[in-house]
This record gives C-alpha cells, sequence and structure tokens, in this order.
C-alpha cells in the first residue's frame, strides 16, 4: 500500500490515467474477443474525443478555484448543436458564420454565469444549474419541441469521416483543442492569473490580478467551449434532440477529477483531462462489451468511479 | 438597534428572506387559486412537498458541515425499491415496521459509505458522492427492475388525511417535531461541533473537535432522511419506481440555498431549506395556475428561481454596502 502510495505521488496523475486506459483497452481484449483492433481504438478515441472536447471549459472553471464548477454545459452543448442545426440548414457556406453565433451565444450565457457569480456572488453551482434550467426552458420555448434542420455534408466529412491516414476529423480538432488549451494554460498571462486566483484568491488580488475580470473570462470560456462541444457532437450525430448534451455533464466533471485537476481549484491540466476522458469512455464500451444488466453496469461504474477518485482525489489531512 | 445587531440576527436567523420569499409566493398563488388556503387543498400541496421536505433536512446539515450530498435521490429510490419489494396490500403492522426499520438501515448504512469515503479516506465530497450515486441507483434498479409493488390502504389513507379531528395537515406536524428536535439539537456539543466544522475544519480539528466524525455523521443522518424521505413519498405516491427520487438530488440542494445556507459550510439551518422546498413548489403550482403555456413552463420556472437566487445575492451586496457606509463614518468620526 505504502509502495503503492509513493507510486502514485511520484508519477504525475495523467500518466496515470493514460497507462490505465492502455490496461483497460487490452482487458477489453479479454472480455470480448475482437475487441483490441485498430478500427476499435479509433472509434473509442472518437468517443472520448466528445468527451473531452465538452470537458474543456470544464477543466478552466474547475481550475479557477473557490466551488467553481459549471453545471451549464450540458445545456449549453444542446443549445449549440440546436443553433447549428437550424441555422445552416444544410447549406454549406453557412458553417462558418453560425459556429460564430453558436459560440457567441454559448460565451453569451457563460458571462451571465460570471457576472451571477462575482457580482451577486450566487455560488457556482446553484448559479450553473439554476442557467441550465433556463437555457433548456428557453430552447423548449423557441423551439416548442420541433427541431428542423439539416446538418451540412461538409460537417459530416471534416468531423465524422477519416481526414488524415484514416483519422477521423473530430480526433484531429481534438489534438488541435489539446494544443490550444495547453499553450492557454502554460504560456498566457491568462494561464498564469487563473492558476493564481484557483490558489488563492485574496493573495492574486493583492498581487494587483483582476480577479473577478478572470472569472468571468473563465466562465464565458466554458460557455464558448461547450457551444462547440454541441457543435462537433452535431457533425457526429447529424441530428438533435432534447437531450443531447445532458448525459456529458457530470462525466465531464468526472473526467477532469480523473484527470488529476483539484475540484479545489489551482491545480490541473487539460492533458489530465483527455487522459480522464479516455479512461471513462473505455470503462463505458468495457461496460456495454460485457453485455452485462444494467443494475450491474451501473454499480460497476460506480464502485469503478470511486477507486480512480481514491487514488487521484484525496485531499490533504489535519496532521500536517 | 445598531447595524451590527440587525446583521447577528440575520445572521443567526439566516431563513428571514426565505421567510418573505415563502409569503410572496403565497401571496401571489392565492391571488390566482383562492382556495390555496383551505384545508383540503392545503392538506393536498403540503403532503405533496413532505417527501423533499424531509431529504432536504439531511443535505442542509451535510451542507452546514461542509460537504455536499449528491447522491440523496438515488438513496430516496433505493429506500423506496426495498420498501416496496418488502411489504404488499395485506401486510399487518409488524411486517411494514419490519421492512420501514430495514430501509432506514440501508439508508443509514448507504450514508456511513458516504461518510466513510469523504471524512475517512478524504475524498472530494461532489465526486464521491456522484460515484455513490450510481451505485445506490443500481442496486434499486436491481432491487426492483420495473415499476410496481402495493402499499397498504389504511397506511397510505392515514398520511393522506389530515390529523383525526382537525384540519391541520399531517406535514405540519412532522415538520414542527423537526424543527423542535433541530432547534434542540443545535444548542448541543454536536450542534456546536457542525457547524465549527463547517466553518473551518482546520481551526475545528486544532481545538481538539473530531473533525472526521462529525463529517462522517452528517452523511449517515442524510441517508437516515432520505430514508424518511422515500418513505413519505412511497405513502403519497402508493407504489414504487427504480428512478423515483433521481430528480430530488438538485432540487434539494437549491432548496437549502434559497433557504439562506451558503455551500460553503458553517452557516444557515433546516428551518429555511424546508421554507425553500415550500418555495419551490408554490412557484410550480403558481406556474400551473397562472396559464403559463406548456411550452414557457420550464423558461418561466428557471427564471424566478434565478431571479429568487439573484435577489438574495443583491441584498447581500446591500447589506455589505450599507455596512461599509456605516464603517467609512466611524473611521472619519
Amino acid at each position: 500500500m505504502k509502495a503503492f502510495q509513493e507510486l502514485t505521488e511520484r508519477v504525475s496523475p495523467p500518466v496515470l490515467a493514460l497507462i490505465l486506459a492502455i490496461i483497460l483497452f487490452f482487458l477489453g481484449g479479454l472480455i470480448s474477443p475482437g475487441f483490441v483492433n485498430p478500427t476499435q481504438a479509433t472509434n473509442i478515441v472518437r468517443l472520448a474525443a466528445f468527451l473531452g472536447i465538452i470537458g474543456a471549459g470544464q477543466t478552466l472553471v474547475i481550475i479557477s478555484g473557490n466551488e467553481g464548477i459549471d453545471l451549464s454545459v450540458g445545456a449549453v452543448v444542446t443549445l449549440g448543436a440546436i443553433i447549428t442545426f437550424r441555422f445552416v440548414n444544410g447549406d454549406n457556406a453557412l458553417i462558418l458564420p453560425v459556429l460564430g453565433l453558436a459560440l457567441a451565444v454559448g460565451a453569451g450565457i457563460g458571462l451571465i454565469n460570471g457576472l451571477g457569480i462575482v457580482i451577486l456572488r450566487i455560488p457556482p453551482l446553484v448559479m450553473t444549474l439554476a442557467m441550465s434550467g433556463v437555457v433548456g426552458g428557453l430552447v423548449l420555448q423557441v423551439t416548442r419541441g420541433e427541431l428542423i434542420g439539416e446538418t451540412p455534408d461538409l460537417m459530416k466529412t471534416l468531423i465524422a469521416e477519416p481526414l488524415l491516414f484514416g483519422i477521423p476529423g473530430v480526433i484531429v480538432i481534438w489534438i488541435l483543442l489539446g494544443i490550444g488549451m495547453w499553450l492557454l494554460l502554460e504560456r498566457t498571462e491568462f494561464g498564469k492569473q487563473l492558476f493564481a486566483i484557483g490558489s488563492n484568491r485574496t493573495t492574486s488580488k493583492l498581487s494587483g490580478i483582476r480577479v473577478n475580470l478572470v472569472v468571468v473570462i473563465t466562465y464565458m470560456l466554458s460557455g464558448l467551449l461547450a457551444a462547440f462541444g454541441g457543435f462537433i457532437l452535431l457533425g457526429f450525430t447529424q441530428t438533435v434532440f432534447l437531450n443531447l448534451g445532458n448525459p456529458y455533464l457530470f462525466p465531464s466533471i468526472a473526467a477532469v477529477v480523473v484527470g488529476g485537476t483539484l475540484l479545489s481549484g489551482g491545480q490541473g491540466s487539460y492533458w489530465g483531462t483527455m487522459s480522464g476522458a479516455l479512461v471513462l469512455t473505455l470503462i463505458d464500451s468495457l461496460l456495454r462489451a460485457a453485455q452485462l444488466p444494467e443494475a450491474y453496469q451501473l454499480i460497476v461504474l460506480g464502485v469503478i468511479l470511486l477507486a480512480l477518485i481514491t487514488v487521484y482525489g484525496r485531499q490533504r489531512g489535519f496532521r500536517q | 438597534m445598531d447595524f451590527a445587531q440587525i446583521r447577528r440576527i440575520l445572521a443567526k436567523n439566516s431563513f428571514l428572506f426565505a421567510l418573505i420569499l415563502l409569503i410572496v409566493a403565497v401571496f401571489i398563488n392565492h391571488s390566482l387559486q383562492d382556495n390555496l388556503l383551505e384545508p383540503r387543498v392545503l392538506n393536498r400541496n403540503m403532503r405533496n412537498f413532505l417527501p423533499l421536505i424531509v431529504l432536504v433536512i439531511g443535505q442542509a446539515i451535510v451542507i452546514i458541515g461542509g460537504g455536499i450530498d449528491l447522491s440523496v435521490g438515488a438513496m430516496v429510490s433505493m429506500c423506496n425499491a426495498i420498501l416496496v419489494t418488502q411489504i404488499t396490500s395485506e401486510s399487518t403492522g409488524a411486517e411494514i415496521a419490519m421492512a420501514v426499520g430495514l430501509m432506514c438501515l440501508a439508508g443509514c448504512v448507504a450514508g456511513a459509505f458516504n461518510g466513510l469515503a469523504v471524512a475517512y479516506l478524504r475524498l472530494q465530497p461532489i465526486v464521491t458522492t456522484y460515484a455513490t450515486s450510481f451505485i445506490y441507483a443500481g442496486l434499486a434498479l436491481y432491487i426492483l427492475p420495473r415499476p410496481g409493488g402495493d402499499v397498504p390502504r389504511d397506511l397510505s389513507n392515514a398520511y393522506r388525511q389530515p390529523i383525526a379531528g382537525g384540519d391541520i395537515p399531517v406535514a405540519f406536524l412532522v415538520i414542527t417535531i423537526l424543527v423542535v428536535i433541530w432547534w434542540l439539537a443545535r444548542e448541543t456539543r454536536f450542534g456546536q461541533y457542525l457547524y465549527a466544522t463547517g466553518d473551518n475544519a482546520n481551526s475545528a480539528y486544532t481545538t481538539g473537535i473530531p473533525v472526521n466524525l462529525v463529517k462522517f455523521s452528517t452523511y449517515v443522518i442524510s441517508g437516515l432522511f432520505a430514508a424518511l424521505a422515500a418513505f413519505a413519498l412511497t405513502l403519497s405516491i402508493g407504489s414504487g419506481s427504480p428512478r423515483i427520487g433521481d430528480a430530488m438530488t438538485l432540487d434539494s440542494i437549491v432548496a437549502v440555498v434559497l433557504g439562506g445556507t451558503r455551500l460553503r459550510g458553517g452557516q444557515g439551518g433546516i428551518f429555511g431549506a424546508m421554507l425553500g422546498v415550500i418555495i419551490l413548489g408554490l412557484v410550480r403550482n403558481i406556474i400551473s395556475f397562472a396559464n403559463v403555456p406548456t411550452w414557457s413552463q420550464t423558461l418561466v420556472d428557471a427564471l424566478i428561481i434565478l431571479g429568487a437566487l439573484a435577489t438574495s445575492g443583491g441584498i447581500q451586496l446591500i447589506t455589505d454596502y450599507i455596512r461599509n457606509l456605516y464603517r467609512n463614518r466611524g473611521l472619519s468620526r
């Protein structure tokens, strides 16, 4: 146990998650023959990409600390997909302008979240939860449940089909996003300030960081990235429904935590979230491949999640 | 009365804002539905609110102790499944008592498991209770694969009727008993420890408070109240469903916050949280009686809740502003 603890302390959580993902993949071969092959691997990475893209904003918000969490991402993913579906309406030329619109709407929702949190001091958990209700209600009000539109062929080609050397476009997009997130967190002023406010808001304020501004921008980025996630998801599903984004909400938080980002803020990385998304997707695929009844699937998923959190998510004790 | 005194009263009675909101909600609801305060209607409403009112007590205690419990809904589902599979419409009193006892035990064990993980393994409450909620939801589905089950008619009638002779809904009696217990418990050593732990676990630890034990016990209490909520829900609905409680988790957190308890812990109480549940219920009543079109109901509901949260934030902002004014005046003098 002691040796195990030392191991988890020396190896960084993202690396551990990645190793775990590879072990899980080959474990899949034992459970269901034919699980281990390049097509299946590509398929799993593709599914993980959706969770990973949606988890990008969540990573930023959680790093910002002070109970930071964004429960509105599920609703914003749905909204982003619906906006794209409806306004692009199958016209390739409209993809870029409508993507801009969807991102702006997502950022706008994040702006309201951020303002509610820093000005009215509503706890992030309930603020974003209420906002998720508002966004869901807005979608119902406007569409009245009738979702008309069409996904353009170009989106399907770019996102769902092989783009480079047989790699689907969504994976290429995910890798590019990963590089972008790394640059944002490690190589920009914003990234440094984000980690600083996540560790200690008071000292950050005293050292001249405009804390409220950074927080608001973080929630805006989270909304924007969630809307982008909806756009990407649409390219894969090619159709929308009112519940499209909800199943990704809590997994996006779990992926962040499994990747070693602390829920208390100030510490973490996006590539941790990427490995976390891979691990969670693999577990999901394994449970499906094992063809267990739903009751057992839920119990096994809960136990595995708990085990993962036990490895990474332990907080410091009181005896220092 | 000077300002510091007012602030102290507000801090001690964090439910005051919820009380104002409740009065406003009752007023609006009454203007749309004249018979709201008639015993029959009152009883029906309160009977529907009671499961969440009971559930929110456990959630509030966990939050005051500095945690959060996302598994309460799944625990309700699990306890509901246990109860309806243990009793039939012909069960005797002793059999029912056994089943309820078993259900409460299951709730406490589930809560103890959460508490063990959070307090002693030091895992982060949000993700831990999220993970365990899968386990409890899976168990609910295992015990009761599809909706069904039956409850003895006498028992559900006893729950549905106002208290014999009078016109007082059962729910009011339950609320009164629970609030009195809470007000007594708050003054005990456990109550003091609870607030100290939630306020600052590190300093509570250095003053010799058994922080881990306090945290552990809050989750056990939450599990127990989830079981009691499941009991009320089962009597109210008269059958069982493996996913019956799932939607209650997020409502319980919103109700706690509406009731004036901050999510960071160390402050607040259960009375406000109970008022929060009634407010949530009345808002839904108002929406259906105001003839809001079906497609707009979700939006209106969410906007009202957001508005209530924003108002409570706004009031805090104003009181802070006034306090600063006072302080500056004191300095200049």
